[in-house]
């Protein structure tokens, strides 16, 4: 059982933290011959496998290095563009190393500012006066689960479908932010919560939950 | 003041710590402004800080639920007087519209070692109370005054705290909450 990662977001719908708990590491490097037998694009600033999945190569991937040279966006550390490089029938044969894209603070930013209208969307929409907003939001490879505290903070688990005891951990959560996060006298309201005490508490908590699914922390 | 069943250590503060830390912290502000006004203002403005914290405090340690009636947000504050003080103030003297009340305390342990010098008969000493009313009530939508209408420390038989009802802050509710 696997939770892959806890957001909060304040009143005003900004991501205070995350954690990024568990996401397994995927990487393939492998030797190619000119032509390459998959395609690339480069998106979201990003060079990204489009087409042609095979050996562990899966769609969505995206490049990370050639021959060892980290790539950054669409150039290599040593200033060439990826794109000229794999071209050239000369560099061949070639090392590429492709990865699972890491979503980057700026995506998590934006993604838990566009969670806020969704959650007050769902709230409007509701046929039966007086709904809550989402709760839990389901995927065929994970589960997001929210709550919403009455001042209107956001505790959000995002954890495989078949993890247990995530309305519990939600709620020490909350303990956890009350205790660690707001009894820190250098801690200002609705900013970003660094506070190493909590981090650490946070990760014993979760650590737990995976393994036996309670709480008795 | 620590909940059951946690790892934070379990001993609870010994009420007169807290006594003198506050009667330490009120001496100081006397000495700091030299006006008993300003020094109730202080203590308000301090109260207000400490009640928009507390109060997540609270909710996550009792999981409470919204009130939608004022006679329930008058059973909360009691029951948190119990937990951060140890003490249970009366709630009486409603108002006929049930959107007054006021807390009675027989015993208050912010004043316990405490008599109050001539010239400071002004001072409200424990004003910060009502600062925490009125921020933790804020963070939850709701819009209260509060004051001190009777002082054991000024002669009175009784400390008299008063809350008024002003108005639920429509504005500020969550989505998905009210």
């Amino acid at each position: 059982m696997v939770i892959y990662s806890v957001y909060i977001v304040s009143k005003s719908g900004g991501l205070i933290f995350n954690h990024d708990h568990n996401s397994p590491k995927i990487e393939v490097e492998q030797a190619f011959s000119y032509p390459l037998n998959f395609t690339l694009a480069y998106e979201k600033q990003r060079v990204v496998v489009t087409f042609g999945q095979r050996d562990g190569i899966v769609v969505g991937h995206c490049l990370v290095a050639i021959n060892g040279v980290p790539v950054t966006g669409k150039q290599l550390d040593d200033g060439r563009d990826v794109f000229e490089v794999l071209a050239n029938s000369e560099n061949y044969p070639i090392n590429l190393k492709f990865a699972r894209p890491k979503m980057t603070t700026n995506e998590k930013i934006f993604l838990a500012s566009m969670f806020y209208p969704l959650f007050a969307m769902a709230a409007q929409l509701s046929p039966e006066p007086k709904s809550s907003g989402i709760e839990m939001l389901e995927a065929d490879t994970f589960k997001l689960h929210c709550y919403q505290t009455l001042t209107g903070v956001k505790f959000m688990v995002v954890a495989e479908p078949s993890q247990a005891g995530l309305d519990s951990l939600l709620k020490k959560m909350y303990e956890l932010y009350a205790d660690y996060a707001l009894k820190n006298p250098f801690y200002s309201l609705d900013m970003p919560i660094r506070c190493e005490l909590f981090d650490t508490n946070l990760q014993v908590l979760i650590e737990q939950i995976e393994r036996t699914g309670i709480t008795n922390v | 003041m620590s909940r059951q069943g946690t790892r934070l250590d379990q001993k609870k503060v010994n009420s007169e710590l807290f006594t003198l830390t506050y009667g330490a912290l009120v001496s100081q502000l006397m000495k700091d402004y030299e006006n008993v006004d300003e020094v109730n203002k202080q203590l308000e403005r301090m109260g207000y800080n400490i009640g928009i914290r507390l109060i997540e405090d609270f909710l996550a340690r009792t999981g409470t639920g919204r009130c939608y009636d004022f006679r329930d947000t008058a059973e909360k504050i009691q029951s948190a007087f119990r937990l951060y003080l140890g003490i249970s103030p009366q709630i009486m003297n409603w108002s006929s519209s049930g959107d007054e009340f006021s807390l009675q305390f027989d015993s208050n342990p912010l004043t316990e070692f405490v008599e109050l010098p001539d010239h400071c008969l002004n001072l409200k000493y424990c004003n910060v109370l009502t600062g925490v009313l009125k921020g933790a009530l804020e963070m939850v939508q709701m819009d209260i005054a509060s004051c001190f209408v009777q002082d054991h420390l000024k002669g009175d038989p009784c400390t008299e705290l008063r809350v008024k009802f002003i108005k639920r802050l429509e504005d500020a509710i969550p989505a998905g909450e009210d």
